[in-house]
């Protein structure tokens, strides 16, 4: 086990350094604004535009300001400055992450509830009316957009446009520390809209899950011993169930925490999503690489424990 | 008053093809300490009329009727709630395929231990000693470090005891044993054969196998019953049913197992056909479309299950008279073709359909442990 954990951290490493080494040379490959031109401002004169191409580094040549930028990082931690205005990429990342953290893990905590009730329930009672429309409604969330939900939702129930003002809209979010009330006030909405797709998602998966293992042998034997259909539901069928759940979720958190840029740009919260989006437009290479590894870092972290986490729930995995 | 009473027991599903006939009137009892075989290819309704006893069948598809009596109680009318209380404690089972019957991942010894403490007051403790009391009463070595594994660590022969230690942790008075050897070794057919034997004696319970397998109640049956698209065909003794069998479908069934006696010539006789649609049945005696001793009036006339003779208990359901049944079977034990002993003894034309050879499966008997 260990040595697999080992095995599987020297691979993230390696994927990571790849990783950053691909969103580099896109960068370049691919036609973007030249980042001093922006960074110097209205009609700015050659001489200052050299200037601070200069000043970024971004005269040397490719390899060579890959070479400096790994450097960096691996010696001191240290993931360059902005383009546009020179803050540190780790400071403004850390300032960023609490709202993505709490977005994705509200959210989470909610679709899991949602997803998990509605397809146990469903799938207790296949074809009946509350499955009917449990799962005509997992259809309709599973295929809104989040950008299109999202606005629907802040037209309908924002405090400030909305039609019955319910609920703070967008540009409320303020951090945990400052304000708990108002955090949460601020992020009933994206919560909402994030995790209506995911828990749709689950539902459907769960409650397909479930009717599968409602048919396998060790349901009959269960039942063969007298145990009462709650604990053959709960405690033998959902237990089996479970399993791809937990892959799912797993996978899904590691991806949010990377920052849920839709969401995050519909309601304009500060999280890392929006800060991937406004850099991507800026073209401001340092905060788009520091997103960028930021997002695979947790991807790759989240694949890692949901492989661990496996052995765990299912005894007859090993490693 | 016998322990089980199973009487003019049918269950008929709705299906979107019709109406399946699973199980279409039967009647047996068993008494504690006896055992009763109930013998028939898949689909002839033996593991569906057991389900039935358990009260595993309800459903809202599932009709039901006739009468099920345990130890006096009306079981078909109880409640869920009731048949709950009396599975896995009064009547427990074991399933064909121990491995998808135990739990994937809960350990061996939680699950006895669950069954124990579903149907007794007591703690967790005592309940996991009383599973590894019962691993150890079926023969798995190192009972208490045993109950602490899950059970793809245990081989195909554990993985059985498990479920018989788990099905007589609460001292059944009836165990129902639907195929337990089936997805066994032959080597490791016998052990649990032999196991069931022994703890039927020791727990003074009734056992009830079911099995495709005439090998496997032949060694274990008190009383055997035969069962065809969902009724008895014939019930006797083990010792009648084996040196008399009045049934043309038993007599398949027989010539079907292969024995090492002296005779090592003799071919396996299969059963020609198939097993009949349970949802149009054939009009008279169902198995007359695969039996080759048929006449037409076999064809209209439904046969009943009554006694060879007056007064005996030997029970068959065949419109061929007793001689001509009993001269058909010296015939046939004495190697002759079934083609061949329906010309000695039967003084008229063959039937004018007989089952295209094509069809003509080998029944899936195994050879006896």
């Amino acid at each position: 086990m260990i040595q697999y954990i080992v095995r599987r951290v020297l691979w993230m490493i390696a994927l990571l350094f790849l990783v950053s080494a691909i969103t580099f040379f896109i960068f370049y490959a691919l036609p973007s604004a030249d980042p001093a031109v922006l960074r110097a401002g209205k009609s700015p004169n050659p001489q200052l535009v050299e200037q601070i191409r200069h000043q970024l580094g971004l005269d040397k040549p490719l390899y060579e300001q890959y070479f400096d930028y790994m450097k960096n990082l691996l010696t001191k931690g240290d993931f360059g400055y902005s383009y546009q205005n020179n803050i540190s990429v780790r400071t403004q990342i850390f300032q960023r992450l609490p709202a993505t953290i709490s977005l994705a893990v509200g959210a989470a905590i909610l679709w899991l509830t949602v997803g998990i009730l509605v397809g146990i329930i469903s799938s207790t009672r296949p074809r009946s009316l509350i499955d009917r429309v449990s799962m005509g409604g997992a259809l309709i969330a599973i295929s809104a957009p989040v950008y299109f939900l999202g606005l629907v939702v802040l037209y309908l129930f924002a405090d400030d446009i909305g039609l019955i003002k319910l609920f703070p809209g967008a540009g409320s979010y303020v951090p945990l520390s400052q304000d708990a009330g108002q955090w949460f006030g601020s992020l009933i909405m994206p919560w909402c809209v994030l995790a209506a797709a995911f828990a749709a998602f689950y539902a459907r998966l769960l409650r397909s899950q479930m009717i599968d293992t409602m048919h396998e042998d060790y349901i009959r034997t269960a039942r063969a011993k007298g145990l009462s259909e709650r604990t053959v539901i709960f405690h033998h069928g959902v237990r089996a169930a479970i399993t791809p759940i937990v892959t799912a979720a797993g996978l899904d958190i590691g991806v949010l925490l990377g920052g849920a840029i839709l969401t995050e740009t519909v309601f304009n919260i500060p999280g890392v999503g929006r800060l991937a989006y406004d850099s991507i437009i800026n073209s401001d290479l340092p905060m788009i690489q520091g997103t960028v590894l930021l997002g695979a870092f947790f991807i790759v972290t989240a694949n890692l424990i949901v492989d661990v986490a496996y052995a765990f729930v299912d005894p007859r995995v090993r490693y | 008053m016998a322990l089980l009473e199973v009487e003019d027991l049918r269950v008929h599903f709705a299906s979107e093809d019709g109406l399946v006939k699973a199980v279409d009137g039967i009647s047996y009892s068993v008494d504690r300490g006896r055992t009763l075989g109930i013998v028939g290819e898949s689909g002839s309704g033996k593991s569906v009329s057991s389900l039935t006893v358990m009260g595993l069948t309800r459903s809202n598809r599932a009709r039901i009727s006739g009468a099920v009596r345990f130890d006096g109680q009306d079981l078909l009318n109880a409640s869920d709630a009731d048949m709950r209380k009396i599975r896995g404690d009064d009547i427990a089972m074991i399933f064909q395929d121990p491995l998808s019957s135990l739990h994937p991942f809960y350990k061996v010894g939680d699950q006895i231990a669950e069954a124990v403490r579903n149907h007794r007051s007591v703690s967790k403790t005592e309940a996991f000693n009383r599973a590894v009391e019962m691993l150890d009463l079926v023969g798995i070595p190192e009972p208490r470090k045993r109950a602490a594994s899950y059970p793809h660590e245990f081989s195909g022969g554990m993985r059985q005891r498990a479920m018989i230690a788990m099905a007589l942790a609460n001292d059944p008075k009836l165990l129902i044993a639907d195929e337990p050897t089936t997805a066994l070794d032959v080597t490791v057919q016998a052990q649990i054969l032999e196991l069931i034997q022994r703890l039927r004696n020791e727990f003074d319970a009734a056992v009830v196998i079911i099995t495709h397998d005439l090998g496997v109640v032949a060694q274990m049956a008190d009383e055997i019953a035969v069962m065809y698209a969902g009724r008895i065909v014939e019930h006797a003794t083990a010792t009648e049913l084996f040196t008399g069998p009045e049934h043309p479908y038993t007599w398949g069934l027989l010539g079907s197992i292969p024995t090492l006696g002296p005779e090592r010539e003799e071919r396996l006789v299969p059963i020609s056909g198939r097993p009949p649609s349970l949802i149009t049945l054939p009009g008279g005696c169902s198995f007359h479309p695969r039996c080759p001793y048929v006449r037409d009036a076999h064809k209209r006339v439904d046969p009943k299950l009554e006694p060879v003779e007056p007064g005996s208990g030997h029970r068959v359901a065949c419109l061929l008279d007793h001689q001509t049944r009993q001269r058909l079977w010296a015939e046939l034990r004495a190697g002759k073709q079934p083609e061949e002993a329906r010309v000695g003894v039967l003084h008229d034309k063959p039937p004018e359909e007989t089952v295209s050879q094509s069809e003509t499966v080998v029944h899936e008997a195994e050879a006896g442990a």
